[in-house]
């Protein structure tokens, strides 16, 4: 992918302007999948920023964003950092054969109380 | 009075009682709740991203139909309500996103994004009024130390939500209030659950509610009250011992409309 038209687009499909980002950290320390993130919120501001994309592309840390908009609401400067996550996530599972959920994956996740919204959410997520 | 409703896929499955209790409460208030006809699904989450359109238009054909009854919408559950109000944001305030959605809905006729959308407990608060309710309550709630789990959906983006400060909520408080018992308040109130990602990360799941659970009983709660059957699951399955209810079971009880049958 030209990454000049990866960075463009990703900024327009989120419609954040990662300029906005003044590096004080907060989405990061309130986040609650910061333990689990290879690349943390902050980290990926100023990456789509200065154009570094791919690495994000493939870490898992696309999986553990669980877009409780914790970033977004404590963000002092407004630039919504889980929507940046939503539109690098997509552009990674909108590659052929990328989607990191199948329905063959659903039955080994099945308990007798799992409710419905936890599948169709998973799959919104996670497939295209 | 009547509204539409909109009870989403899973209070028709495994979140039966959310939706029960909501139409039984409703109705002892004085409320009737007409469900929508031929819903489909909400999609569970909003996706943010603004070229996503296809997987918005059932929300938006839930809006649709409250517009076309000339009625306003309610909903129940966290989720439901987070996708349908963001997808009316969307409508109303990104005229590209709009104008995409319109011509996908060419013939069914178009939305303008003017439905107004209530949160079940925003009914509670704005239309019946707590004072209205503490009134109706049969028998009170007393000496019960509940703590109201908000999660992450009902309140955030704050900006989109609008339904109380996402930072320091009260409207479930005064609920539980309203129906004599006691509120009790902790930090990981509106802190998220694990959410999806318990389909992803188990562990994740379970150290979120975990941290939910432990902070709640640290202040003395001996019942945890949502409006999210997936916040329920996961917190049911990573070690409550305390007793996790819908808020509208509860009320039901408060208001003696909650019979004990096993369906």
């Amino acid at each position: 992918m030209n990454k000049k038209y990866l960075r463009e687009d990703i900024i327009r499909m989120s419609g954040v302007n990662p300029k906005k980002c003044m590096r004080c950290g907060k989405c990061s320390g309130t986040c609650p999948a910061y333990d689990e993130m290879e690349y943390h919120p902050h980290q990926f501001v100023s990456m789509v920023e200065s154009g570094d994309i791919e690495p994000l592309l493939e870490s898992d840390s696309l999986y553990r964003c669980l877009t409780c908009f914790a970033c977004v609401e404590r963000c002092p400067r407004g630039v919504e950092p889980a929507k940046l996550i939503e539109a690098v996530r997509l552009t990674a599972i909108r590659r052929q054969g990328a989607n990191r959920l199948t329905p063959n994956d659903i039955p080994a996740m099945l308990d007798d109380e799992i409710p419905q919204q936890a599948l169709v959410s998973a799959f919104r997520k996670y497939t295209k | 009075m009547k509204f539409s409703y909109f009870p989403g896929c899973t209070l028709k499955n495994k979140a039966k009682d959310l939706d029960r209790y909501a139409i039984r409460s409703a109705e002892a208030l004085g409320i009737s709740l007409e469900e929508i006809e031929n819903w489909q699904c909400c999609g569970g989450v909003f996706t943010t991203a603004r070229d996503e359109i296809a997987t918005k238009l059932s929300s938006v054909r839930i809006l649709k139909a409250a517009k076309d009854k000339e009625q306003d919408l309610i909903t129940v559950c966290s989720a439901c309500h987070n996708v349908v109000k963001q997808t009316n944001n969307a409508m109303q305030n990104d005229a590209e996103f709009s104008s995409k959605v319109n011509r996908y809905m060419a013939s069914e006729g178009g939305y303008d994004g003017s439905t107004t959308v209530y949160h079940y407990l925003e009914m509670l608060r704005d239309i019946v009024g707590f004072d209205a309710l503490r009134e109706k309550v049969v028998k009170p709630l007393s000496g019960k130390k509940i703590a109201a789990y908000y999660g992450c959906l009902l309140l955030r983006p704050g900006s989109v939500m609008k339904m109380d400060d996402p930072e320091n909520p009260t409207i479930m408080e005064d609920m539980i209030r309203a129906m004599g018992a006691e509120p009790v308040i902790y930090g990981n109130r509106n802190e998220c659950c694990g959410g999806y990602v318990v389909m992803e990360s188990p562990e994740l799941a379970k150290k979120k509610s975990g941290d939910v659970i432990r902070n709640a009983k640290a202040q003395g709660a001996d019942m945890i009250i949502t409006a999210c059957p997936l916040c329920k699951y996961n917190l049911m399955k990573n070690g409550a011992d305390v007793p996790v209810v819908y808020f509208t079971e509860l009320l039901a009880e408060a208001l003696g409309v909650k019979e004990d049958t096993n369906e």
